[in-house]
């Protein structure tokens, strides 16, 4: 028997299907996932700072937090999976799970060999990937990936930060100790090279290799083991920081550390109070417990990026944000006094760099004198010119 | 406002250059000087500067809540409000005496804030909660809490009392207002780091400045849609410098005045065109701006430089700058 649908219940379905539609094109839904590789923690280090179990989460959280604030009147509704993978777990496969479950964007701290493959996969799913602490200049060069996104600065970005520094201060003649981590000669080859753009002299080289906890014996090795040429500053690579800790006070010569340790070029720190960073500092600290570290700014700021793109280029198609994130159209506000944008030949996120001693701010680089004819953040870093990434035009 | 220029013109035998054009339309707004007192809150003083503003003179300074900043006289000019942030409250000097005689209840670091020409609701943006308070000013009472975009910072209020706005920075919104509702009815999504809003005269646009973007957006208020935009260029100053925030719309509803924060320089705009006219060099990070009652001057907050700076109107030239304390912030004006 055919059932006769009456008009009134006719148009009141119809009414319903509409409005379900208009429901959907106004809630859309955007899934972030933010994945970890854990590595083991250093022996030496234990019984110093607490080991951060949430490094990266806790900053990608409060972006979407932030985001959803704005997505209250943009209809979106952002989410977050959080993935950490622990030591001796696979990566890869954790990564590949994500992208099935369809994940577009993706925030990775992960170690580099990780990030090798994962840019390949991204490349090949057509899924965006946002590197919050792989600071190796190779991934803005060489190894560049298609879909990959450096939020946190490079090394390069960050020895170059010191040069300017450095040079406004005439302190030209560095002494360059070096650990033996690839991490350390990493931050070490960049140094070098932001000394030879700035004019600056590494007078004296050394490798620290001693293995030891240096804490005991600090005193009685580190006055020797820095004898040698004169210098203005020891310029320490020891990115875990098993000894440029100890550097301080102890050196042979009256000079001041930096680099890894003492006055140290970063993204992020907890003493930054300027443009309206505590703001950030206060609603972190509230979320967290804790003060924000680099890799979670980076983190916030990949999400922020996602959100900015999504509100205005008025899609949730990673293709779609990529186009407007690369556009000059796209711009993202960092406490940092200046708006932030992608370099379109390495898609580094271009940033100031603060330099700071643990308790202060001593300066926020570029200085406005190192001039550029783009914009002077691109005093930092590989510019142009100098990139062989294979996408650069 | 054309057929104005006219007579002067004729009389004045001036070559009608575009900028002789403004500063007539500017001159027949002025008869003459009269005194004003200027209060500017003194963010890193915790302290309130008393200025003589025709004699470009400080009175005196008067202790106030812990890191004061925005701040309003009452409708009937006998109370001045501050809003001190790190006290988590607005509070009520004596415009006589100026002592604190209270305190409203604001929210968490109330930041800016303004009258509604009731002269009773007053609305502060609460930079940590992401809401804007309403402020019953007689029951001294806390009428609603709206919630808006991340980080609220800029308020202004329509002269009709129609539409309250605010801009929220980390969202990038403007969040309209309806005060009959006590709720957001509409959004407008503006450049990076909104900071301040100006209704024009006539209430039909809404000028907003992005810190970030380094941008003036002009706002159709009846469609909501931003109509125009114009980015600002200064010769010789790097574009990220170029940080605009405080803005004040002239009555003559011909020019709007915005300051351009570490840029060290005010921007007189024509709001027909949305082209600049001039920049004025004043102090270190211009932040806020305030018209004398008489409209013979604008003064400008320089926070860094730690001074104000007095513009002549008549000639659009900067005649003064006065050391008040550490790091002016807001800035009002009284008739006396």
């Amino acid at each position: 028997m055919r059932k006769k649908i009456s008009l009134p219940g006719f148009f009141l379905l119809l009414s319903w299907l509409l409005m379900s539609s208009q429901v959907q094109a106004n809630s859309s839904i955007v899934n972030i996932a933010f994945l970890a590789e854990k590595v083991p923690a250093q022996a030496a280090l234990s019984n110093l700072d607490p080991v951060l179990i949430d490094e990266g989460v806790q900053g990608a959280l409060l972006g979407i937090k932030d985001n959803n604030t704005t997505g209250q009147f943009t209809g979106h509704q952002y989410n977050l999976k959080s993935i950490e993978v622990l030591v001796g777990d696979d990566v890869v496969a954790a990564f590949e799970s994500l992208v099935e479950a369809g994940y577009q964007y993706l925030i990775v701290d992960v170690q580099p060999a990780t990030l090798q493959q994962l840019l390949i996969i991204a490349r090949e799913k057509k899924v965006l990937l946002f590197n919050a602490s792989a600071a190796q200049g190779e991934f803005r060069n060489a190894d560049c990936g298609t879909n990959l996104f450096h939020i946190i600065p490079s090394y390069e970005m960050r020895a170059d930060a010191l040069a300017q520094f450095m040079l406004k201060k005439r302190w030209n003649k560095w002494f360059l100790v070096k650990g033996n981590t690839p991490d350390d000669l990493s931050f070490a080859k960049a140094i070098k090279r932001s000394a030879k753009r700035f004019g600056m002299k590494i007078v004296e080289e050394k490798s620290w290799s001693f293995q030891h906890d240096t804490r005991r014996t600090a005193q009685a090795e580190i006055p020797v083991f820095t004898q040698g040429k004169e210098y203005d500053v020891l310029i320490v690579a020891d990115v875990k920081g098993l000894f440029g800790d100890y550097l301080a006070m102890n050196t042979w010569l009256p000079r001041p550390i930096a680099g890894t340790q003492g006055l140290v070029p970063r993204a992020w720190h907890r003493t930054h109070e300027r443009w309206g960073a505590v703001q950030m500092q206060n609603r972190f600290y509230k979320q967290a417990g804790r003060w924000m570290s680099d890799v979670d700014y980076a983190s916030w700021l990949a999400v922020r990026t996602v959100g900015e793109a999504v509100t205005r280029a008025k899609s949730i198609d990673s293709m779609a944000i990529k186009k407007f994130i690369l556009s000059d159209r796209f711009s993202l506000a960092g406490f940092k006094g200046t708006k932030l944008t992608f370099r379109t030949w390495n898609q580094q996120l271009r940033q100031p760099v603060l330099l700071a001693t643990p308790r202060s701010i001593v300066s926020v680089l570029p200085h406005k004198e190192f001039l550029h004819p783009l914009t002077y953040l691109d005093t930092l870093g590989y510019d142009k010119p100098e990139s062989t990434c294979s996408f650069n035009q | 406002m054309i057929s104005l220029n006219r007579p002067v013109h004729l009389t004045n035998n001036i070559p009608p250059t575009p900028m002789n054009k403004y500063l007539l339309l500017l001159a027949l707004c002025v008869s003459s000087s009269f005194a004003d007192t200027l209060y500017i809150t003194l963010e890193k003083d915790n302290a309130l500067a008393v200025v003589d503003g025709l004699n470009g003179q400080l009175i005196k300074t008067v202790p106030l809540g812990q890191r004061p900043r925005g701040l309003a006289l009452s409708k009937d000019e006998t109370l001045l409000y501050v809003a001190a942030s790190d006290d988590d409250t607005i509070q009520i000097l004596d415009l006589k005496t100026l002592k604190v005689v209270g305190d409203l209840p604001a929210g968490e670091d109330p930041e800016t804030f303004r009258i509604h020409p009731n002269g009773r609701w007053l609305y502060v943006s609460n930079e940590d909660d992401n809401i804007v308070t309403v402020v019953d000013l007689e029951k001294k009472s806390v009428i609603t809490e709206i919630a808006v975009g991340v980080e609220p910072e800029g308020i202004a209020i329509s002269s009709d009392g129609l539409w309250v706005v605010n801009t929220s920075e980390t969202t990038n919104m403007v969040h309209w207002i309806d005060p009959m509702q006590q709720r957001i009815t509409d959004n407008t999504l503006v450049d990076p780091r909104p900071r301040a809003a100006e209704f024009s005269v006539d209430n039909q646009s809404l000028f907003v400045t992005s810190e970030i973007a380094g941008t003036l957006s002009r706002i159709n208020v009846s469609s909501k849609q931003v109509e125009e935009q114009l980015s600002f260029h200064i010769p010789g100053v790097d574009k990220e410098l170029i940080q605009p925030v405080g803005v004040l719309a002239h009555p003559n509803k011909t020019l709007l005045f915005v300051a351009l924060g570490p840029a060290n320089r005010v921007a007189v705009v024509d709001i027909q065109k949305m082209e600049v006219i001039k920049y004025l060099l004043v102090g270190q990070r211009v932040w806020n701006l305030a018209f004398s009652p008489d409209l013979t001057r604008l003064y400008t907050t320089n926070g860094v430089s730690n001074d104000i700076s007095v513009i002549d109107l008549g000639s659009l030239k900067v005649t003064k700058s006065l050391r008040v304390g550490h790091y002016p912030w807001g800035i009002t004006v009284k008739n006396d």
